[in-house]
């Protein structure tokens, strides 16, 4: 119970700043790729700072009170994540919050945030059944959706019996991180064919609120990248935060790698890719159980 | 330590430019120049921008939307002229549809002069941009106390 309180409360106050050096080592390493010298890896910070200093633009209240759900949710879900709760609930809250960043594009009334609530929505339907693998073969190897006893199952870390689903869920890590080829719904690259997408209509301190919540949900998800690696024992913690961090990087070489692609392919091939290492996988898993 | 300055999002429009001025600005964000180490990140969308570049003159056409981008923008913001024609018209000041620079619409803070512009010159603008915006913040602080 004890560590639980601890590691949520760790989570709340290191979460927004491991997410946003995350960010920053993404700027800097993005900018050394493309033989640039690059920000500060303080740069987001900074980016938080003076969006919190912008003059408030309401659009409606509605969306304001949809990316404080969107906040509240994502924390909620990385807060759970980190107390060993129940790995089910945890995706579930993932999707609600979800749902609130597309409600809050969606109220705003304008095509480009519009069509980006609508790529998103396909992301969604994208990444979302490998999410759910993800939960099912945690719970084939060790009997178990309670990440606390999915991480005390056993001296063998999950990935070994199911490489096939992490693998499955790097891919769409890309989607969840909104990297290059699957950035569709909104960007951090200076393309604009519809603006912002997702994020066109907001500004000020509620795009900084957007920004925080990515910061948390990017800690969550490389977390359950670790929970891949976790074992009983204690040294297993390192070997996971090293996988967690080598899997960031194979993300911005993705990101830098390829380039956009359409929603149809993106659906097709994370389909494809979920299917073959996932389920197949997941198959493998309960005939040798 | 943490000021409005350290993270200029900036914003560039063309408005009558013959485009010499526009691949100055893009050259800008080149491995060459990389302004994006002063945390510079050029997004599309005015209400994320807190600094306005334009190229080229006004016209009849462009005046609205150069106005409503202006608009969008939320406070503290700056303008940037670049280019003598977005300055004052240039070469095209005579003609019949250029209503002049980009003064004649909204309210500019800073002119860099050239044609086109060098880059060197846009990112001087740039970061005189940049120490307007802390000031700008301040007297919005300062309003808002009052
Ligand atoms: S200043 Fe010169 S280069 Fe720039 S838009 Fe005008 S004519 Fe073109």
């Amino acid at each position: 119970m004890k560590v639980s309180v601890i590691s949520v409360l760790l989570y709340l106050v290191l979460g927004p700043v491991a997410g946003g050096l995350l960010a920053g080592i993404d700027r800097k390493i993005t900018a050394r790729m493309q033989g640039r010298r690059g920000p500060s890896v303080l740069q987001p910070f900074y980016d938080l700072f003076k969006l919190f200093h912008k003059q408030v633009v309401v659009v409606n209240d509605v969306q304001d009170f949809l990316v404080w759900g969107f906040l509240v949710f994502i924390v909620f879900t990385g807060g759970l994540f980190f107390a060993g709760g129940d790995l089910l609930l945890v995706f579930f809250a993932l999707t609600l919050a979800g749902i609130f960043f597309v409600m809050s594009a969606c109220s705003a009334n304008s095509p480009y945030s519009s069509m980006g609530a609508q790529r998103e929505l396909m992301q969604m339907m994208a990444y979302e059944p490998m999410v759910l693998l993800v939960a099912i073969g945690f719970y084939d190897v060790t009997g178990s959706f309670s990440v606390s006893d999915i991480i005390h199952a056993g001296s063998v870390p999950a990935i070994a019996y199911m490489p096939g689903i992490f693998i499955g869920f790097l891919w769409i890590l890309v989607i969840k991180f909104r990297k290059s080829p699957f950035d569709l719904s909104t960007t951090h690259h200076a393309h604009q064919e519809m603006v912002k997408g997702l994020t066109t209509e907001l500004s000020g301190n509620i795009l900084a609120l957007v920004e925080l919540s990515h910061w948390y949900e990017n800690v969550f998800l490389l977390g359950v990248v670790g929970l891949f690696v976790v074992t009983n024992a204690w040294w297993s913690g390192i070997i996971a935060v090293a996988v967690c961090l080598l899997s960031y990087f194979s993300e911005i070489l993705t990101d830098n790698i390829f380039p956009r692609v359409k929603w149809d392919f993106m659906l097709k091939s994370t389909w494809t890719v979920t299917m073959v290492a996932g389920v197949v996988n997941l198959l493998i898993l309960t005939m040798i159980r | 330590m943490l000021k409005v300055s350290k993270s200029p999002w900036l914003l560039h429009y063309d408005g009558s430019s013959c485009n010499g001025c526009d691949i100055e600005v893009l050259a800008c964000l080149t491995p060459v120049y990389d302004v994006e180490r002063f945390g510079v990140i050029n997004t599309g969308n005015p209400k994320h921008a807190d600094i306005f570049l334009i190229t080229g003159g006004i016209n009849a056409q462009n005046a609205p939307v150069v106005k409503q981008i202006y608009a969008q923008m939320p406070n503290p913001k700056v303008v940037v002229a670049v280019g003598i024609c977005a300055c004052n018209g240039g070469i095209f000041k005579d003609c019949y549809n250029i209503d002049g620079g980009v003064d004649t619409a909204i309210p500019v803070d800073i002119y860099v002069p050239g044609c086109a512009a060098r880059p060197e010159a846009i990112i001087d603008g740039v970061v005189r941009a940049v120490a307007l915006l802390d000031e700008k913040r301040k007297n919005m602080r300062k309003e808002a106390a009052q």
